[in-house]
């Protein structure tokens, strides 16, 4: 192509996104969407190791914690207690959903240690080869926490008033433990909605919130299982009282287990450390373990967001081909002028895929943005570690990849659109007959048979097949996410009933949050797509619609049958979106039997959707039938 | 039922376009009184708002001015619902373009008005069937109009307008897009059609349809400027009066 040719088709290209700001607009918000979202899911790549890194800096974290558990065999009736760690479980499956954790280390193991264990064994350990610097070994007491009407287990680590060089816990409010006095760890104060002054009850012991705080020596709640192990109870809190009240807590049932926390020469080792020590009556976990413990939370939003952003990227070409296609219908003119005076199919077809490319690297740089902005309100790492992951950086990689993801989205949606539309004959093209409708006899019969506005829709959805696809696609892609919203609520409104968990989950929250901003931003794409849609529809139909408006069609029935149109295709859309939207919920969490929303949710859901997608459709179509039929039959002749 | 006054009755029709310096007056107050069974043919130039007129009188576009009565009932006041249901019962419609659906087939096309009236299928398949029949088409009723030639396409068009029985048929240059055989063919069926006693109102630049008229009304901008009673009898030598047979 001759430099002349490269400028004219910028020209052209130019020229034609000037004429169509509104639509060259929409396709850059569709783009943009997609982008963003794949820019933020980039964004959580590692972002909780910084914070866990500041929180070892500020408490002297250990690199190796070890435990002793010492417990008496439980009663055989003895039941989990209530607690948030149970908010894995489900009512079908008590324990079934826990996770294993890495190379099976934690610091109390799954099981009871012998009796005959003493803490001569910690204390053993504390002098082993690379050990640089040890604290501890602690009691542990078990106990049943009680405040503000919630009951919920946790693990009491007994400290010294004195600060210690290994494992010194950050306050971040409050001070530090007294007698009668407890420390709470921070991300379980914020689940509990506890607060310094506070007073909480441990096994019937009574004592004030003195302080919370944060730690590295234990994964932030709700994660702590994959320290402490499933014994005596799952997922407990974390609590600091002193020695003594820590003692003086434990019951015969539940005695004292022992905790040690160990700061090595080579920190890098300490995964081969533990390994080495497998053999021994103790439980060893390193920090690079819970640093993958606190990544979890972080983890399952990366997931969701990197599901939700090929959702996105999927619905932004559905987006893109809808505008495309119902640009190429109103300009299948334009095309057959270019065409008259010369241009090429290629040059045409050029010209189409320069604008819409032109947009998707300007939506890629817009995403790239929006995706560096709004990373940290979502990858702000959990409440137990300091610090947040703080504005991430934009690496060559994440701007090669969502470059790469937005002008593939322009491609995909464009290429055959523009092929298509520069394969036009001119002659067609000029007389405004863009693309010849498909004819589908089944459906005509059919449609027969039914009230005017479905004769009218369901004539309309069949003369365009792929766009009708297009638009059921967009629809079910939509719903899947809100309903996957719905399902994630209604598993926690189901644990709180089921009395699992009466304490918020972090976890659970984090994805909900994702969730809902994915569904808002699906939502308006989807609403766009079903504008966009009924006045491509409108557009390519309107010679038809003029005419069923010549033998007698009043312009409600034209308008209704526009929208019968979107709503045909959006049906199955809509009924696809139900089930795959709850099993991307069982996708996403992995924690045993998901549970299914309300029948009367889904419902609400088919029946919204639909709706909505009437409402939406509304304007473009009541315009469309508003238009001077004499002028349009006209038209034809101008 | 017997009529006493006119069918189609205009009075002062007045259709404007833009304002100001802009100002385009495609009808010009415009009288016409249009009996049951008569066809009227209205000629001019193009642009002299022979097409306007006949969007007027079909309810397809709304009069600036002016009262207009179709079977005694006020067009003019209508809503676009009641307009809708007057083009769906009482008033059919051909145009030049044929404006036939593309994927739908002769039959088809011809069943649509009768189902917008809410006719069953049924009824609207065998009303089409009568209906190709009569303008000579039933073999053709399973073709798409791609596949008719003009002339064919013109006829199906024909006989979509009279699907629901309309009282008053208006054509808009029913053969401006059609070759001198298909001509002399819709010139037959539109004089068959005037012989069984329908009513047209014909719009056209050609003379040799406005010859087969009852009644010829010449326009020029936007005005009627003379209109001319013609002898009834073209029904026996339509393409010899027409010009064109020998």
């Amino acid at each position: 192509m001759t430099i002349g040719r490269v400028f004219l088709v910028w020209r052209l290209a130019q020229a034609d996104l000037r004429r169509h700001p509104v639509e060259a607009a929409l396709l850059l918000l569709a783009i943009t969407a997609a982008t963003a979202t794949l820019a933020l899911g980039l964004a959580l790549h590692g972002v909780t190791s910084s914070p866990y890194q500041r929180t070892r800096a500020a408490t002297a974290g250990p690199d190796v914690v070890a435990g002793l558990l010492n417990l008496a065999p439980p009663p055989k009736n003895q039941e989990a207690a209530v607690g948030p760690g149970n908010a894995n479980r489900t009512a079908s499956g008590q324990g079934a959903a826990v996770e294993p954790r890495q190379g099976g280390e934690t610091i109390f193991g799954h099981g009871y240690a012998p009796s005959k264990t003493r803490t001569a064994d910690l204390n053993a350990l504390a002098h082993a080869p690379g050990v640089i610097g040890h604290s501890g070994p602690y009691p542990v007491a078990w106990a049943t926490l009680r405040v503000h009407g919630l009951t919920a287990d946790v693990a009491a680590e007994g400290r010294d008033p004195s600060s210690s060089s290994v494992d010194q816990p950050k306050l971040t409010q409050g001070s530090w433990v007294a007698s009668g006095e407890a420390v709470v760890e921070q991300s379980y104060a914020d689940a509990l909605g506890v607060h310094v002054g506070d007073q909480i009850t441990l096994n019937g012991h009574r004592f004030r919130v003195a302080g919370l705080a944060v730690t590295a020596a234990v994964p932030a709640y709700p994660n702590t299982e994959a320290a402490f192990g499933t014994a005596p109870f799952p997922d407990p809190g974390l609590i600091w009282l002193t020695r003594q009240d820590a003692q003086r807590i434990a019951t015969p049932a539940l005695p004292l287990s022992y905790i040690l926390n160990l700061k090595l020469r080579n920190p890098a080792a300490a995964g081969a450390f533990v390994e080495a020590r497998s053999s021994l009556p103790l439980s060893l976990i390193s920090s690079q373990t819970i640093l993958q413990q606190d990544a979890k939370l972080v983890t399952v939003e990366q997931r969701a967001l990197s599901i939700g952003s090929w959702l996105l990227g999927l619905l932004a070409v559905a987006s893109v081909a809808v505008l495309v296609g119902g640009r190429m219908a109103e300009q299948a003119r334009r095309i057959g002028l270019l065409k008259a005076v010369g241009a090429t199919p290629m040059l045409v077809a050029a010209i189409l895929l320069v604008e819409d490319l032109a947009l998707a690297l300007l939506a890629a740089a817009a995403g790239l943005a929006i995706g560096w902005l709004a990373a940290p309100l979502l990858t702000s790492p959990s409440a137990g570690l300091i610090g947040s992951a703080g504005a991430p950086s934009v690496t060559p990689t994440t701007i090669g990849l969502v470059a790469a993801v937005a002008v593939g989205v322009a491609i995909v949606a464009t290429l055959l659109p523009s092929l298509r539309a520069s394969r036009i004959s001119t002659v067609r093209a000029l007389a405004d007959a863009a693309r010849s409708p498909r004819r589908s006899k089944r459906w005509i019969a059919l449609s027969s048979r039914l009230p005017v506005p479905l004769l009218l829709g369901v004539r309309l959805a069949a003369r365009r097949p792929r766009r009708a696809i297009l638009s059921g696609f967009s629809i079910a892609i939509t719903v899947t996410t809100i309903v996957a919203l719905i399902t994630v609520h209604a598993q926690e409104m189901h644990e709180r009933v089921a009395g699992f968990s009466a304490i918020d989950n972090p976890r659970t929250d984090r994805i909900n949050h994702v969730l809902l901003v994915l569904s808002v931003v699906l939502v308006v794409l989807a609403a766009t797509n079903a504008i966009f849609i009924t006045w491509s529809t409108a557009i390519d139909a309107r010679h038809q619609l003029t005419v069923a408006r010549a033998l007698g069609a009043t312009p409600r029935q034209i308008s209704a049958g526009l929208s019968a149109a979107q709503l045909i295709s959006a049906l199955p859309g809509a009924i696809i979106g139900l089930p795959v939207g709850i099993a991307l919920v069982s996708a996403l969490t992995h924690d045993g039997p998901t549970t299914i929303p309300a029948p009367w949710a889904l419902t609400a859901v088919l029946l919204g959707t639909l709706i909505t997608i009437a409402a939406l459709t509304t304007i473009p179509a009541r315009l469309e039938a508003l238009r001077p039929a004499a002028e349009i039959l006209q038209a034809e002749f101008a | 039922m017997t009529r006493f006054g006119p069918l189609l009755s205009a009075r002062g029709l007045r259709r404007e376009y833009g304002t100001g310096l802009g100002l385009v007056r495609a009808v010009n107050g415009v009288d016409l009184d249009v009996a049951a069974g008569e066809t009227v043919a209205v000629m001019g130039p193009s642009g002299c708002g022979k097409s306007s007129l006949l969007h007027l009188l079909g309810g397809l576009e709304r009069l600036s001015a002016g009262e207009l009565r179709l079977a005694d009932q006020r067009m003019d006041a209508m809503s676009e619902k009641s307009l809708a249901q007057l083009r769906r019962t009482a008033i059919g419609f051909v145009f030049q373009a044929f404006h036939l659906v593309e994927e739908l087939t002769a039959a088809e096309n011809v069943e649509l008005p009768a189902l917008l009236a809410g006719r069953s299928p049924r009824a609207a398949r065998e009303r089409a069937s009568e209906l190709l029949e009569r303008v000579g088409l039933s073999d053709r009723a399973s073709h798409l109009p791609s596949a008719l030639s003009g002339g064919q396409r013109q006829r199906v068009a024909i006989a979509r307008a009279l699907s629901n029985e309309p009282e008053l048929v208006l054509a808009d240059e029913p053969t401006g897009n059609l070759d001198t055989a298909a001509t002399v063919d819709v010139l037959r069926l539109l004089d068959g059609l005037r012989s069984s006693g329908q009513t047209f109102v014909i719009v056209t630049h050609d003379e040799r349809i406005a010859a087969t008229a009852d009644r010829l009304i010449s326009m020029r901008d936007g005005v009627f400027v003379e209109e001319t009673r013609l002898t009834h009898g073209t029904s026996s030598g339509l393409g010899e009066l027409a010009g064109l047979e020998r």
